[in-house]
């Protein structure tokens, strides 16, 4: 009746594994109480979760990767204080917990931060930036958002019900195999992966399209900010790496399901196939994570230098190369995996070339701010912050493309990537949190509890990763449990103290949101457009109207909202309104989303009457939305123009003033 | 590139419509047999391993050009620009990848 799922599933056998299921159906439940508390259950079903405007799925992206962060942050934290204490000892985490709690970390990171992160970001901003009303497919985007809030449910689940995977993030076979790990750990993971990674290869499809399709009259792709055209290559990859990811799970899935081979030690399968499988997703989805932060960064810098980008062109060519790049690297995350020397070579000497337009945007970043009257707000100092310390990555990286270097899979790949996630994706995401917060609630975060954020985070990464470094270069191999050479402990000490310097700018954010939701008519931003910026999502009220612009603007060249303001034309009221055509609410995308936990989950646990129930509900949900022909309502022209005309419109700029 | 306009394309005439039927029903069973090919192969093992596995190969790249065809109406005429770029862009994606996980995994093989 339930297959697998019995009551030894619950977590009584470990104390620490019985305080994180605790936390998870407390908190599960303490929200829920709040919103009925408030009375709160019908607005946020009809305004919120079943809504299909873009800027609302972008909010519930971005508060899904926040709280998920959270979560990743704690499994970090456990890490680093069973490294501190575990010299010639267990420490207090026993191997297997230990394992768990290193797959979930870079699990939840990559999937449900990062992400959620960039993909809430796109759809605050890019349709503004490209002058559109919409996305082109604003149902799949409420598939999108629910697809991988399941695949995030169905890890948090496995804290409470089971144990998740021990094979680690990237599930290697043969050890994911159903003779190694006979357990669910690596059928949570698959399922987590699959039900998410296909909500983002629908989110890749939908910018891509919406870019191509819907930007306003003139605006020529030679025009686009650059934050729409990292997004622009982050779909591409999205669309030609997700689908690889999907593959290699799903024929990890049969191997462990039906007992297949194609991955198994013996009987034909083969290993390598699924490494190189899910690098050819794993590689590009670090640019995928990458990419989204520089255009950040570009919007950020141009708009806190006052000036134009420097080399704008230029740095659309670099990033139209790091995505080309990106696709023929994949070797180089198992160079030591046995391939021979031709090849080796090539994916190694491949590799560095990336260096080259990532160098490229970084000078374009330095001369933009050369000369220019730079503002050191929260957004600015991330930037600076991660310019200075995404070198050091890259150089770290071009040692690890050495391939006889003996540092593969010690702790100085851990320092590596972390040094180019947290600098290079994190910090840009956090960068553009604070830059478009006012763009999305109509008050900007106060500054100074965003400065101590940034400065507990930088101090903290610093700490937290020079030391493994060290470590690196000292020979300690990543994922130990415990050692027994003295000499590594001081440094992960260090280590532990970065992880608390962390946590204090995870509490600082979390309490700059506060103090900026009490202060709000303090910082609210009336004009619409805070930071004086540049590019056409400053163009719509903050927050924007449903419809985002009740008159499509007419583009002539790069930073058109700097240019009408220039011209004088930005405070100008449209002479006539017409009628909108929006979406209407849907709540297919959350039935949608919920069968494919009920499904995903009952495959987990092998109770097949139940995974039934959850594919037919996905085929009755989709059947649904098919028969749906009139999904769309109009709003008068009238109601635009009451809208509009409580709006307070951007002064024009003084003339003279530096571009 | 000019932002090209937002009207919808799809066909609305009834004639049109029933043109479209048309290619997805052709489409349909070109899909049908053309899986059922290679399934008849590993079923009844009429041919050698290594000859089974180019007529599956040879089946599965016929297949995609009948879902582009077929499914998604790719057509190479100069009225969708936008889509044979974007065939050419993922057909050299398809090239490096598939190319670089065979180039790959023989040079594993040729080392065991």
């Amino acid at each position: 009746m339930l297959g697998k799922l019995t009551i030894d599933a619950l977590p009584f056998y470990s104390g620490i594994a019985m305080a994180g299921a605790l936390v998870v159906v407390s908190g599960v439940l303490g929200v829920a109480a709040l919103v009925t508390w408030l009375g709160r259950w019908r607005y946020l079903w009809s305004e919120w979760l079943t809504s299909l405007d873009h800027k609302r799925i972008g909010i519930m992206y971005v508060t899904l990767a926040l709280v998920m962060l959270v979560r990743g942050f704690i499994d970090a934290m456990m890490m680093r204080t069973q490294q501190a204490v575990a010299l010639d000892s267990d420490g207090y985490l026993p191997p297997g917990h230990f394992d768990q709690i290193f797959t979930s970390h870079a699990t939840i990171m990559v999937f449900f931060v990062a992400i959620p992160f960039l993909t809430g970001l796109f759809n605050v901003v890019v349709p503004q930036q490209i002058g559109a009303r919409r996305l082109a497919f604003p149902f799949m985007n409420s598939v999108s958002l629910w697809l991988t809030a399941a695949g995030a449910a169905l890890v948090m689940s496995s804290l409470v019900i089971g144990k998740f995977s021990t094979a680690g993030w990237n599930a290697y076979p043969p050890y994911s195999e159903a003779q190694f790990s006979p357990d669910v750990g690596v059928d949570y993971w698959i399922w987590a992966i699959l039900v998410s990674a296909v909500g983002s290869m629908l989110t890749g499809i939908n910018f891509l399209v919406t870019i191509v399709k819907r930007r306003a009259p003139g605006m020529r792709l030679m025009m686009m900010p650059l934050f729409t055209w990292a997004t622009l290559c982050t779909s591409i990859l999205m669309v030609f790496a997700f689908p690889a990811l999907i593959v290699a799970a799903s024929l990890l899935g049969l191997d462990r399901y039906l007992g297949m081979h194609f991955f198994t030690d013996g009987d034909g399968g083969n290993v390598m196939n699924y490494v190189s499988l899910f690098w050819i997703w794993g590689h590009p989805d670090v640019y995928i994570l990458i990419l989204p932060a520089f255009g950040i960064y570009s919007e950020v810098v141009a708009t806190f230098s006052g000036r134009r980008l420097f080399g704008y062109e230029s740095l659309i060519y670099s990033t139209a190369a790091i995505t080309a790049l990106s696709l023929v690297v994949w070797l180089h995350h198992f160079l030591t995996m046995g391939s021979g020397a031709d090849v080796n070579a090539f994916f190694g000497q491949a590799a560095p070339l990336i260096a080259i337009p990532t160098v490229v945007t970084i000078f374009d970043w330095l001369f933009t701010m050369y000369r220019g009257r730079v503002q050191f707000t929260v957004p600015m100092l991330f930037t600076l912050g991660f310019i200075v310390t995404f070198v050091v990555g890259g150089m770290t990286g071009a040692l690890l493309a050495v391939v006889p270097v003996d540092i593969h899979d010690t702790t100085f790949l851990v320092a590596h990537f972390h040094n180019l996630l947290i600098p290079g994706a994190l910090f840009g995401y956090f960068a553009g949190y604070q830059y478009w917060f006012p763009k999305a609630f109509g008050f900007r975060l106060e500054e100074k509890w965003g400065r101590r954020a940034f400065w507990a985070w930088i101090v903290g990464f610093c700490l937290a990763f020079i030391p493994l470094y060290i470590l690196g270069f000292m020979g300690m191999p990543q994922h130990l449990n415990r050692y027994y050479t003295p000499g590594w402990q001081p440094y992960l000490i260090v280590a532990e103290c970065g992880a608390f310097f962390i946590l204090c700018g995870i509490i600082f954010l979390a309490v700059q949101l506060a103090t900026s939701i009490r202060d709000r008519a303090a910082l609210a931003v009336p004009t619409g457009d805070p930071w004086d910026a540049r590019t056409l999502e400053w163009a719509t009220a903050s927050p924007p109207a449903t419809y985002n612009f009740a008159v499509v603007p007419h583009v002539n060249g790069i930073d058109s909202w700097w240019t009408m303001k220039q011209a004088g034309t930005a405070a100008r009221k449209p002479g006539q309104f017409h009628d909108i055509l929006m979406p209407d609410n849907s709540g297919t995308g959350v039935v949608l989303g919920a069968m494919s936990f009920v499904f995903a989950f009952a495959m987990i646990w092998q109770i097949w009457w139940l995974a039934a129930v959850g594919a037919l509900g996905i085929f009755a949900a989709l059947l649904s939305q098919t028969f749906r022909d009139h999904a769309e309502h109009r709003i008068p022209a009238s109601e635009v123009e009451a809208i509009e005309s409580r709006r307070i419109l951007a002064p024009a700029l003084v003339s003279g003033a530096p571009t | 590139m000019a932002a090209p306009p937002r009207l919808s394309k799809m066909p609305t005439s009834p004639q049109r419509r029933k043109s479209t039927i048309k290619g997805y029903l052709v489409g349909a069973v070109l899909a049908l047999v053309l899986t059922a090919i290679p399934f008849g192969f590993v079923a009844t093992r009429t041919l050698r391993p290594k000859q089974i596995f180019v007529a599956i190969s040879i089946a599965a790249i016929i297949q995609v050009v009948v879902h582009l065809r077929y499914f998604l109406r790719l057509d190479l005429k100069p009225s969708s620009q936008n889509k044979s770029i974007s065939l050419c862009f993922a057909a050299v994606v398809l090239f490096i990848l598939f190319g670089g996980t065979l180039w790959i995994m023989f040079n594993l093989n040729y080392r065991k």
